[in-house]
Protein backbone atom coordinates (compact mmCIF):
# COMPACT_ATOMS: atom_id res chain seq x y z
CA UNK A 1 0.00 0.00 0.00
CA UNK A 2 1.67 3.20 -1.19
CA UNK A 3 1.46 6.23 1.10
CA UNK A 4 -0.92 8.86 -1.14
CA UNK A 5 1.42 11.65 -2.46
CA UNK A 6 4.35 9.60 -2.52
CA UNK A 7 4.55 9.96 -6.54
CA UNK A 8 4.29 13.81 -5.94
CA UNK A 9 6.89 13.44 -3.55
CA UNK A 10 9.09 11.81 -4.91
CA UNK A 11 9.11 13.88 -8.55
CA UNK A 12 10.23 16.72 -6.41
CA UNK A 13 12.92 14.94 -4.83
CA UNK A 14 14.32 13.76 -8.29
CA UNK A 15 14.10 17.81 -9.37
CA UNK A 16 15.78 18.68 -6.54
CA UNK A 17 18.25 16.58 -6.60
CA UNK A 18 19.26 17.34 -10.06
CA UNK A 19 19.82 20.91 -9.30
CA UNK A 20 22.11 20.26 -6.74
CA UNK A 21 24.15 17.92 -9.01
CA UNK A 22 26.27 19.80 -11.65
CA UNK A 23 24.61 20.13 -15.05
CA UNK A 24 25.48 17.94 -18.17
CA UNK A 25 25.66 20.76 -20.12
CA UNK A 26 29.29 21.49 -22.44
CA UNK A 27 30.20 25.02 -22.58
CA UNK A 28 32.00 24.51 -25.98
CA UNK A 29 32.61 28.23 -27.74
CA UNK A 30 34.22 29.18 -24.10
CA UNK A 31 35.47 25.39 -23.60
CA UNK A 32 36.67 23.03 -26.29
CA UNK A 33 35.51 19.77 -26.18
CA UNK A 34 37.28 16.96 -24.88
CA UNK A 35 37.44 14.89 -28.55
CA UNK A 36 37.54 11.24 -28.18
CA UNK A 37 40.71 9.64 -29.77
CA UNK A 38 40.53 8.97 -33.60
CA UNK A 39 37.71 11.93 -34.07
CA UNK A 40 36.67 12.53 -37.44
CA UNK A 41 37.30 16.41 -37.80
CA UNK A 42 39.34 17.33 -41.07
CA UNK A 43 41.45 15.53 -43.49
CA UNK A 44 44.94 16.17 -43.24
CA UNK A 45 47.19 15.29 -46.33
CA UNK A 46 51.02 15.00 -46.04
CA UNK A 47 51.27 15.40 -49.92
CA UNK A 48 54.72 13.96 -49.56
CA UNK A 49 53.73 11.04 -49.37
CA UNK A 50 51.22 11.04 -52.25
CA UNK A 51 51.90 9.44 -55.25
CA UNK A 52 48.93 10.72 -56.90
CA UNK A 53 47.69 7.09 -57.56
CA UNK A 54 44.53 8.33 -57.11
CA UNK A 55 43.07 5.48 -55.73
CA UNK A 56 41.23 8.13 -52.98
CA UNK A 57 39.88 10.01 -55.47
CA UNK A 58 38.43 6.87 -57.32
CA UNK A 59 36.88 5.58 -53.81
CA UNK A 60 35.45 8.29 -52.78
CA UNK A 61 31.50 8.06 -52.31
CA UNK A 62 31.14 11.30 -52.59
CA UNK A 63 33.64 12.14 -54.95
CA UNK A 64 34.84 15.31 -53.60
CA UNK A 65 38.24 14.86 -53.94
CA UNK A 66 39.59 16.68 -56.78
CA UNK A 67 43.41 15.85 -58.07
CA UNK A 68 45.52 17.05 -61.02
CA UNK A 69 49.35 15.80 -61.87
CA UNK A 70 51.33 15.28 -64.68
CA UNK A 71 54.52 13.19 -65.20
CA UNK A 72 57.67 14.55 -65.03
CA UNK A 73 60.47 12.58 -66.84
CA UNK A 74 63.93 12.15 -64.47
CA UNK A 75 67.14 11.49 -65.97
CA UNK A 76 68.90 8.26 -65.85
CA UNK A 77 70.28 7.67 -62.67
CA UNK A 78 73.54 5.50 -63.93
CA UNK A 79 75.19 6.75 -67.92
CA UNK A 80 73.39 4.70 -70.04
CA UNK A 81 70.40 4.10 -68.52
CA UNK A 82 67.00 4.17 -68.76
CA UNK A 83 65.06 7.59 -67.94
CA UNK A 84 62.19 7.20 -65.14
CA UNK A 85 59.34 8.64 -64.75
CA UNK A 86 57.23 10.02 -62.18
CA UNK A 87 53.69 11.80 -60.76
CA UNK A 88 53.86 15.45 -59.36
CA UNK A 89 50.93 16.86 -58.07
CA UNK A 90 49.28 19.64 -59.04
CA UNK A 91 46.25 20.28 -57.05
CA UNK A 92 44.58 18.03 -54.61
CA UNK A 93 41.51 19.36 -53.14
CA UNK A 94 38.95 17.56 -50.64
CA UNK A 95 35.20 19.21 -50.80
CA UNK A 96 34.27 19.34 -47.21
CA UNK A 97 30.63 20.57 -48.51
CA UNK A 98 30.40 17.46 -50.03
CA UNK A 99 32.76 14.83 -47.97
CA UNK A 100 30.73 12.72 -45.68
CA UNK A 101 33.67 11.71 -43.03
CA UNK A 102 33.36 8.06 -43.82
CA UNK A 103 37.06 8.11 -43.93
CA UNK A 104 37.63 5.60 -47.05
CA UNK A 105 39.67 7.75 -48.93
CA UNK A 106 42.22 7.51 -45.56
CA UNK A 107 42.04 3.70 -45.55
CA UNK A 108 42.57 2.76 -49.18
CA UNK A 109 45.56 5.28 -49.45
CA UNK A 110 48.51 2.94 -49.83
CA UNK A 111 51.02 5.53 -48.63
CA UNK A 112 49.90 7.06 -45.44
CA UNK A 113 49.45 10.17 -47.33
CA UNK A 114 45.80 10.79 -45.74
CA UNK A 115 45.06 11.30 -42.02
CA UNK A 116 42.18 12.26 -39.70
CA UNK A 117 42.23 15.23 -37.80
CA UNK A 118 40.25 16.31 -34.65
CA UNK A 119 40.13 19.89 -35.83
CA UNK A 120 36.44 20.81 -36.73
CA UNK A 121 36.07 24.75 -36.61
CA UNK A 122 36.30 25.65 -39.70
CA UNK A 123 32.71 26.10 -40.68
CA UNK A 124 32.68 29.14 -43.58
CA UNK A 125 29.90 31.91 -44.55
CA UNK A 126 30.64 30.40 -48.46
CA UNK A 127 30.15 26.90 -49.17
CA UNK A 128 33.10 27.51 -51.49
CA UNK A 129 35.42 28.00 -48.88
CA UNK A 130 34.97 24.99 -47.94
CA UNK A 131 36.76 23.18 -50.94
CA UNK A 132 40.07 23.04 -49.22
CA UNK A 133 43.13 23.17 -51.60
CA UNK A 134 46.65 21.29 -51.27
CA UNK A 135 47.77 24.07 -48.70
CA UNK A 136 45.25 24.19 -46.44
CA UNK A 137 45.05 20.27 -46.45
CA UNK A 138 48.77 20.09 -45.98
CA UNK A 139 48.41 22.70 -42.54
CA UNK A 140 45.86 20.25 -41.25
CA UNK A 141 48.77 17.67 -40.90
CA UNK A 142 49.88 19.48 -38.08
CA UNK A 143 47.52 19.17 -36.14
CA UNK A 144 47.16 15.14 -36.48
CA UNK A 145 47.59 13.83 -33.06
CA UNK A 146 50.19 10.87 -32.12
CA UNK A 147 48.28 7.83 -32.25
CA UNK A 148 46.94 6.56 -28.82
CA UNK A 149 49.11 3.74 -27.36
CA UNK A 150 47.97 0.00 -27.97
CA UNK A 151 46.29 -1.92 -25.18
CA UNK A 152 48.49 -3.41 -23.00
CA UNK A 153 47.90 -6.97 -24.23
CA UNK A 154 46.85 -5.78 -27.77
CA UNK A 155 48.76 -7.97 -30.73
CA UNK A 156 51.94 -6.29 -32.12
CA UNK A 157 51.48 -3.99 -35.05
CA UNK A 158 52.06 -5.90 -37.92
CA UNK A 159 54.91 -3.43 -39.43
CA UNK A 160 56.82 -4.07 -36.48
CA UNK A 161 56.58 -7.60 -36.81
CA UNK A 162 57.89 -7.94 -39.97
CA UNK A 163 60.38 -5.39 -39.15
CA UNK A 164 61.47 -7.12 -36.21
CA UNK A 165 61.58 -10.43 -37.66
CA UNK A 166 63.95 -9.41 -40.91
CA UNK A 167 66.25 -7.74 -38.70
CA UNK A 168 66.83 -10.45 -36.25
CA UNK A 169 67.11 -13.02 -39.42
CA UNK A 170 69.65 -10.53 -40.52
CA UNK A 171 71.47 -10.64 -37.09
CA UNK A 172 71.27 -14.42 -37.55
CA UNK A 173 72.57 -14.26 -40.22
CA UNK A 174 75.71 -11.89 -39.45
CA UNK A 175 76.60 -13.83 -36.46
CA UNK A 176 76.50 -16.85 -38.50
CA UNK A 177 78.84 -15.61 -41.07
CA UNK A 178 81.36 -14.38 -38.08
CA UNK A 179 81.42 -18.04 -37.16
CA UNK A 180 82.26 -18.82 -40.65
CA UNK A 181 86.08 -19.20 -41.95
CA UNK A 182 87.38 -16.68 -43.13
CA UNK A 183 88.05 -17.76 -46.50
CA UNK A 184 84.06 -17.32 -47.21
CA UNK A 185 82.52 -16.85 -50.83
CA UNK A 186 84.12 -13.82 -52.28
CA UNK A 187 80.87 -12.69 -53.12
CA UNK A 188 79.07 -12.13 -49.60
CA UNK A 189 78.25 -8.77 -50.09
CA UNK A 190 77.72 -6.25 -46.98
CA UNK A 191 74.18 -6.57 -45.31
CA UNK A 192 71.69 -5.49 -47.16
CA UNK A 193 71.17 -1.56 -46.87
CA UNK A 194 67.02 -1.16 -47.58
CA UNK A 195 64.41 -3.94 -46.29
CA UNK A 196 66.20 -5.24 -43.28
CA UNK A 197 67.20 -1.82 -41.34
CA UNK A 198 66.94 -1.89 -38.08
CA UNK A 199 62.63 -1.55 -36.59
CA UNK A 200 62.85 1.97 -35.84
CA UNK A 201 62.95 3.22 -39.22
CA UNK A 202 62.47 0.03 -40.71
CA UNK A 203 58.38 1.01 -42.02
CA UNK A 204 59.07 4.41 -42.64
CA UNK A 205 59.42 5.62 -46.12
CA UNK A 206 62.28 8.11 -46.97
CA UNK A 207 60.65 10.90 -46.06
CA UNK A 208 61.06 13.72 -43.26
CA UNK A 209 60.08 11.17 -40.93
CA UNK A 210 60.49 13.83 -37.58
CA UNK A 211 56.96 15.18 -38.55
CA UNK A 212 55.13 12.35 -39.66
CA UNK A 213 52.72 11.29 -37.17
CA UNK A 214 53.17 7.42 -37.86
CA UNK A 215 50.19 5.49 -38.51
CA UNK A 216 52.00 2.22 -38.14
CA UNK A 217 50.98 1.74 -34.51
CA UNK A 218 47.64 2.57 -34.64
CA UNK A 219 46.85 -0.47 -37.22
CA UNK A 220 43.88 -1.69 -34.80
CA UNK A 221 41.49 0.76 -35.16
CA UNK A 222 40.55 -1.05 -38.14
CA UNK B 1 0.07 61.00 6.14
CA UNK B 2 1.73 63.82 3.88
CA UNK B 3 1.60 63.81 0.85
CA UNK B 4 5.57 62.99 0.43
CA UNK B 5 4.96 60.05 2.72
CA UNK B 6 2.43 58.65 0.40
CA UNK B 7 4.97 59.04 -2.87
CA UNK B 8 7.51 57.37 -0.89
CA UNK B 9 5.30 54.39 -0.68
CA UNK B 10 3.80 54.70 -3.90
CA UNK B 11 7.30 54.34 -5.22
CA UNK B 12 8.56 51.54 -2.93
CA UNK B 13 5.53 49.67 -4.06
CA UNK B 14 6.12 50.61 -7.83
CA UNK B 15 9.81 49.46 -7.46
CA UNK B 16 8.84 46.09 -6.01
CA UNK B 17 6.34 45.64 -8.74
CA UNK B 18 9.20 46.31 -11.19
CA UNK B 19 11.82 44.35 -9.51
CA UNK B 20 10.24 41.35 -7.63
CA UNK B 21 9.03 39.93 -10.91
CA UNK B 22 11.96 40.14 -12.33
CA UNK B 23 13.61 38.41 -9.89
CA UNK B 24 11.45 35.54 -9.79
CA UNK B 25 11.41 35.36 -13.95
CA UNK B 26 15.28 35.09 -13.68
CA UNK B 27 15.24 32.67 -10.58
CA UNK B 28 12.83 30.42 -12.89
CA UNK B 29 15.23 30.49 -15.54
CA UNK B 30 18.13 29.02 -13.76
CA UNK B 31 16.38 26.71 -10.79
CA UNK B 32 14.69 25.43 -13.97
CA UNK B 33 17.31 25.17 -16.08
CA UNK B 34 19.68 23.19 -12.96
CA UNK B 35 16.87 21.22 -12.62
CA UNK B 36 16.75 20.06 -15.67
CA UNK B 37 20.74 19.30 -15.87
CA UNK B 38 21.12 22.65 -18.08
CA UNK B 39 22.69 26.07 -16.76
CA UNK B 40 20.35 27.99 -18.51
CA UNK B 41 21.27 31.72 -19.88
CA UNK B 42 24.94 32.40 -19.67
CA UNK B 43 25.61 35.27 -21.50
CA UNK B 44 23.17 38.47 -20.96
CA UNK B 45 24.81 40.75 -18.70
CA UNK B 46 28.07 38.80 -18.73
CA UNK B 47 27.82 37.07 -15.12
CA UNK B 48 25.30 33.88 -15.58
CA UNK B 49 23.22 35.80 -17.86
CA UNK B 50 21.73 38.48 -14.85
CA UNK B 51 20.36 40.17 -17.48
CA UNK B 52 18.89 38.09 -19.54
CA UNK B 53 15.26 39.18 -18.29
CA UNK B 54 15.75 42.85 -19.25
CA UNK B 55 17.51 41.68 -22.90
CA UNK B 56 14.01 39.87 -23.05
CA UNK B 57 12.27 43.00 -22.60
CA UNK B 58 14.31 44.84 -25.21
CA UNK B 59 13.45 41.85 -27.89
CA UNK B 60 9.95 42.75 -26.78
CA UNK B 61 9.73 46.45 -26.94
CA UNK B 62 11.54 46.07 -30.21
CA UNK B 63 8.42 43.94 -31.58
CA UNK B 64 5.81 45.12 -33.44
CA UNK B 65 2.53 45.94 -31.85
CA UNK B 66 -0.04 44.07 -34.04
CA UNK B 67 -3.58 43.78 -33.28
CA UNK B 68 -5.24 41.23 -35.64
CA UNK B 69 -8.33 42.33 -37.93
CA UNK B 70 -10.72 40.78 -36.72
CA UNK B 71 -10.33 41.35 -33.12
CA UNK B 72 -12.39 43.81 -30.66
CA UNK B 73 -9.45 46.33 -30.98
CA UNK B 74 -9.68 48.32 -27.88
CA UNK B 75 -10.74 45.14 -25.42
CA UNK B 76 -7.62 43.61 -27.10
CA UNK B 77 -5.48 46.41 -26.31
CA UNK B 78 -6.37 47.09 -23.00
CA UNK B 79 -6.56 43.29 -21.91
CA UNK B 80 -2.74 43.35 -20.64
CA UNK B 81 -3.32 45.80 -18.51
CA UNK B 82 -5.94 44.51 -16.79
CA UNK B 83 -3.96 41.52 -15.99
CA UNK B 84 -0.96 43.63 -14.57
CA UNK B 85 -2.26 46.48 -12.89
CA UNK B 86 -4.69 44.68 -10.10
CA UNK B 87 -1.45 42.98 -8.86
CA UNK B 88 0.36 46.46 -8.43
CA UNK B 89 -2.57 47.70 -6.51
CA UNK B 90 -2.58 44.04 -4.27
CA UNK B 91 1.30 44.59 -3.67
CA UNK B 92 -0.04 48.34 -1.50
CA UNK B 93 -2.20 46.58 0.93
CA UNK B 94 0.70 43.51 1.49
CA UNK B 95 2.47 44.06 4.95
CA UNK B 96 6.06 43.35 4.51
CA UNK B 97 7.08 44.60 8.29
CA UNK B 98 5.73 45.09 11.58
CA UNK B 99 3.78 48.31 12.62
CA UNK B 100 4.33 51.13 9.45
CA UNK B 101 5.58 48.87 7.20
CA UNK B 102 2.65 48.71 4.66
CA UNK B 103 1.33 50.28 1.61
CA UNK B 104 -1.96 51.40 2.78
CA UNK B 105 -3.54 50.02 5.60
CA UNK B 106 -6.97 48.73 4.61
CA UNK B 107 -9.37 47.18 6.96
CA UNK B 108 -10.86 44.46 4.88
CA UNK B 109 -7.43 43.84 3.92
CA UNK B 110 -8.09 40.01 3.14
CA UNK B 111 -11.63 40.94 1.08
CA UNK B 112 -10.25 43.93 -1.04
CA UNK B 113 -6.80 41.29 -1.87
CA UNK B 114 -8.93 38.34 -3.11
CA UNK B 115 -11.44 40.84 -4.81
CA UNK B 116 -8.78 42.69 -6.94
CA UNK B 117 -6.55 39.33 -7.75
CA UNK B 118 -10.00 38.28 -9.59
CA UNK B 119 -9.65 40.82 -11.51
CA UNK B 120 -6.60 40.18 -12.99
CA UNK B 121 -7.92 37.13 -14.13
CA UNK B 122 -10.21 39.03 -15.99
CA UNK B 123 -7.37 40.11 -18.48
CA UNK B 124 -6.95 36.68 -19.82
CA UNK B 125 -10.88 36.54 -20.25
CA UNK B 126 -10.94 39.76 -22.41
CA UNK B 127 -7.81 38.85 -24.21
CA UNK B 128 -9.39 35.52 -25.03
CA UNK B 129 -12.84 36.82 -26.65
CA UNK B 130 -11.39 39.65 -28.33
CA UNK B 131 -8.12 38.12 -30.16
CA UNK B 132 -10.94 36.65 -32.86
CA UNK B 133 -9.45 33.38 -32.77
CA UNK B 134 -10.97 29.56 -31.65
CA UNK B 135 -7.43 28.68 -29.64
CA UNK B 136 -7.65 32.26 -28.01
CA UNK B 137 -11.52 31.69 -27.32
CA UNK B 138 -11.21 28.25 -26.08
CA UNK B 139 -8.20 29.52 -23.36
CA UNK B 140 -10.49 31.96 -22.50
CA UNK B 141 -13.20 29.90 -21.16
CA UNK B 142 -10.80 27.48 -19.84
CA UNK B 143 -9.76 30.14 -18.09
CA UNK B 144 -12.86 31.27 -16.66
CA UNK B 145 -13.91 27.50 -15.82
CA UNK B 146 -10.58 27.62 -13.56
CA UNK B 147 -11.44 31.12 -12.23
CA UNK B 148 -14.75 29.71 -11.30
CA UNK B 149 -13.60 26.50 -9.76
CA UNK B 150 -10.64 28.01 -7.82
CA UNK B 151 -11.65 30.93 -6.70
CA UNK B 152 -14.11 29.24 -3.96
CA UNK B 153 -11.47 27.43 -2.11
CA UNK B 154 -9.31 30.08 -2.27
CA UNK B 155 -12.08 32.12 -0.14
CA UNK B 156 -12.41 29.69 1.69
CA UNK B 157 -9.33 29.01 3.28
CA UNK B 158 -8.59 33.03 3.24
CA UNK B 159 -11.81 33.25 5.58
CA UNK B 160 -10.59 30.61 7.73
CA UNK B 161 -7.37 32.75 8.68
CA UNK B 162 -9.52 36.00 9.13
CA UNK B 163 -12.04 33.80 11.60
CA UNK B 164 -9.17 32.82 13.19
CA UNK B 165 -7.49 36.41 13.86
CA UNK B 166 -11.10 37.32 13.71
CA UNK B 167 -10.10 40.55 11.49
CA UNK B 168 -9.73 40.95 8.26
CA UNK B 169 -7.19 43.65 7.97
CA UNK B 170 -3.37 41.97 6.85
CA UNK B 171 -1.70 43.49 9.47
CA UNK B 172 -4.45 42.66 11.83
CA UNK B 173 -4.05 38.95 11.21
CA UNK B 174 -0.39 39.21 11.28
CA UNK B 175 -0.55 40.93 14.93
CA UNK B 176 -2.89 38.04 15.83
CA UNK B 177 -0.16 35.39 14.73
CA UNK B 178 0.79 33.13 16.50
CA UNK B 179 3.39 30.32 16.03
CA UNK B 180 0.80 27.64 16.94
CA UNK B 181 -1.04 29.01 13.54
CA UNK B 182 1.30 27.43 11.63
CA UNK B 183 -0.05 23.14 12.02
CA UNK B 184 -3.35 24.78 12.73
CA UNK B 185 -3.49 26.25 9.41
CA UNK B 186 -1.68 24.48 7.49
CA UNK B 187 -4.71 22.46 5.34
CA UNK B 188 -5.90 26.03 4.52
CA UNK B 189 -2.61 26.82 3.47
CA UNK B 190 -2.20 24.48 1.03
CA UNK B 191 -5.25 24.94 -0.23
CA UNK B 192 -4.85 28.51 -0.32
CA UNK B 193 -1.68 28.09 -2.66
CA UNK B 194 -2.65 25.32 -4.45
CA UNK B 195 -5.50 27.30 -5.69
CA UNK B 196 -3.47 30.52 -6.43
CA UNK B 197 -1.57 28.42 -8.37
CA UNK B 198 -4.00 27.28 -10.42
CA UNK B 199 -5.70 30.90 -10.64
CA UNK B 200 -2.24 32.25 -12.21
CA UNK B 201 -2.67 29.23 -14.52
CA UNK B 202 0.68 28.17 -13.29
CA UNK B 203 1.76 24.57 -14.21
CA UNK B 204 0.92 21.84 -13.03
CA UNK B 205 -2.36 24.00 -13.62
CA UNK B 206 -1.90 25.72 -17.01
CA UNK B 207 -4.44 24.12 -18.88
CA UNK B 208 -5.62 27.44 -20.37
CA UNK B 209 -2.12 27.87 -22.15
CA UNK B 210 -1.25 24.69 -23.16
CA UNK B 211 0.85 24.93 -26.30
CA UNK B 212 0.54 21.35 -27.15
CA UNK B 213 -3.34 21.97 -27.66
CA UNK B 214 -4.28 25.09 -27.82
CA UNK B 215 -1.09 27.43 -28.70
CA UNK B 216 -1.24 29.45 -25.94
CA UNK B 217 -4.85 30.18 -25.10
CA UNK B 218 -5.92 33.66 -24.30
CA UNK B 219 -1.96 34.92 -25.19
CA UNK B 220 -1.97 33.30 -28.42
CA UNK B 221 -2.61 36.61 -31.03
CA UNK B 222 -0.39 38.62 -28.27
CA UNK B 223 3.00 40.10 -29.98
CA UNK B 224 5.88 42.40 -28.66
CA UNK B 225 5.15 44.38 -25.61
CA UNK B 226 1.97 43.27 -24.89
CA UNK B 227 2.31 40.37 -24.91
CA UNK B 228 5.60 40.42 -22.31
CA UNK B 229 3.01 42.27 -20.03
CA UNK B 230 0.91 39.28 -19.98
CA UNK B 231 3.98 37.11 -18.94
CA UNK B 232 5.02 39.90 -16.27
CA UNK B 233 1.77 39.53 -15.00
CA UNK B 234 2.15 35.58 -14.50
CA UNK B 235 5.24 36.65 -12.34
CA UNK B 236 3.92 39.11 -10.61
CA UNK B 237 0.84 37.33 -9.82
CA UNK B 238 3.97 34.72 -8.12
CA UNK B 239 5.28 37.12 -6.06
CA UNK B 240 1.93 38.26 -4.51
CA UNK B 241 0.82 35.00 -4.44
CA UNK B 242 3.90 33.94 -2.57
CA UNK B 243 3.52 36.83 -0.56
CA UNK B 244 -0.17 36.49 0.36
CA UNK B 245 0.51 32.95 1.62
CA UNK B 246 3.57 34.43 3.44
CA UNK B 247 0.98 37.16 5.13
CA UNK B 248 -1.96 34.53 5.62
CA UNK B 249 -0.34 31.18 6.82
CA UNK B 250 3.51 31.42 7.81
CA UNK B 251 3.07 34.59 9.98
CA UNK B 252 4.77 37.32 7.40
CA UNK B 253 7.02 38.99 9.37
CA UNK B 254 7.14 36.67 12.83
CA UNK B 255 10.42 35.28 13.21
CA UNK B 256 13.63 35.91 15.35
CA UNK B 257 14.89 39.68 15.76
CA UNK B 258 11.10 40.45 14.17
CA UNK B 259 11.53 43.96 15.74
CA UNK B 260 14.21 45.31 13.55
CA UNK B 261 14.35 42.05 10.61
CA UNK B 262 10.67 41.59 10.16
CA UNK B 263 10.64 42.72 6.41
CA UNK B 264 13.72 40.35 5.84
CA UNK B 265 11.72 37.45 7.27
CA UNK B 266 8.33 38.14 4.89
CA UNK B 267 11.14 38.52 1.83
CA UNK B 268 12.26 35.49 2.81
CA UNK B 269 9.22 33.38 3.00
CA UNK B 270 7.95 34.87 0.07
CA UNK B 271 11.31 33.87 -2.37
CA UNK B 272 10.54 30.22 -0.43
CA UNK B 273 7.46 30.22 -1.66
CA UNK B 274 7.96 31.58 -5.16
CA UNK B 275 10.66 29.05 -5.56
CA UNK B 276 8.16 26.70 -4.98
CA UNK B 277 6.30 27.76 -7.57
CA UNK B 278 9.08 27.32 -10.18
CA UNK B 279 9.87 23.66 -8.40
CA UNK B 280 6.45 22.65 -9.05
CA UNK B 281 6.60 24.03 -12.33
CA UNK B 282 9.52 21.53 -13.39
CA UNK B 283 8.27 18.89 -11.38
CA UNK B 284 5.06 18.13 -12.33
CA UNK B 285 2.89 17.51 -15.90
CA UNK B 286 0.27 19.35 -16.58
CA UNK B 287 -3.05 18.29 -15.71
CA UNK B 288 -6.17 17.66 -17.90
CA UNK B 289 -8.80 20.27 -17.94
CA UNK B 290 -11.42 17.84 -16.22
CA UNK B 291 -8.58 16.99 -13.67
CA UNK B 292 -8.31 20.52 -12.51
CA UNK B 293 -11.88 20.76 -12.34
CA UNK B 294 -12.01 17.51 -10.45
CA UNK B 295 -8.96 18.61 -8.11
CA UNK B 296 -10.83 21.87 -7.02
CA UNK B 297 -14.52 20.37 -6.58
CA UNK B 298 -13.35 17.12 -4.99
CA UNK B 299 -10.35 18.23 -3.05
CA UNK B 300 -9.82 21.40 -2.09
CA UNK B 301 -13.07 22.79 -1.25
CA UNK B 302 -14.03 19.97 1.18
CA UNK B 303 -10.32 20.53 2.65
CA UNK B 304 -11.34 24.56 3.05
CA UNK B 305 -14.17 23.73 4.55
CA UNK B 306 -12.83 21.29 7.03
CA UNK B 307 -10.46 23.92 7.68
CA UNK B 308 -12.84 25.93 8.41
CA UNK B 309 -14.80 23.56 10.54
CA UNK B 310 -11.54 23.21 12.63
CA UNK B 311 -10.69 26.96 13.10
CA UNK B 312 -14.53 27.26 14.58
CA UNK B 313 -14.09 23.98 16.90
CA UNK B 314 -10.61 25.30 17.99
CA UNK B 315 -11.47 29.45 18.12
CA UNK B 316 -14.18 28.23 20.42
CA UNK B 317 -12.67 25.68 22.48
CA UNK B 318 -9.62 28.36 23.49
CA UNK B 319 -11.74 31.24 24.61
Amino acid sequence: MAVPGAGLAKGLAVTLRTMTRRSVTAHYPDVQPELPPRSRGVIGLFEENCTVCMLCARECPDWCIYIDSHKETMPAAAPGGRERSRNVLDRFAIDFALCMYCGICIEVCPFDALFWSPEFEYAETDIRDLTHERDTLREWMWTVPEPPALDAAAEEPKEMAAARKSAEKLAAKEAGEGQRPSGGPPSASPPRSSGATPPSSGSTPPSPSAERPGRAEGEGDA
Amino acid sequence: MDALDVLWRLLAVLLAFLVLPLLVGQAEHKAMAHMQGRVGPMYAGGFHGWAQLVADGVKFAQKEDIVPSGADRRVFQLAPAVALLPYLVVLIVIPVGDGDMVGQVVDAGVFFVLAVMGVGVLGSLMGGWASANKFSLLGGLRTAAQLMAYELPMLLAAASVAMAAGTLSLPGILDAWQWWWLPWQIVGGLVFFTAGLAELQRPPFDAPVADSEIIFGAYTEYTGLRFALFLLAEYAGIVVLSALTAVLFLGGWHGPFADTLGWVWTLLKTAVLAFVVIWLRVSYPRLREDQIQRVAWTVLVPLALFQIALTGVVKVVIQ
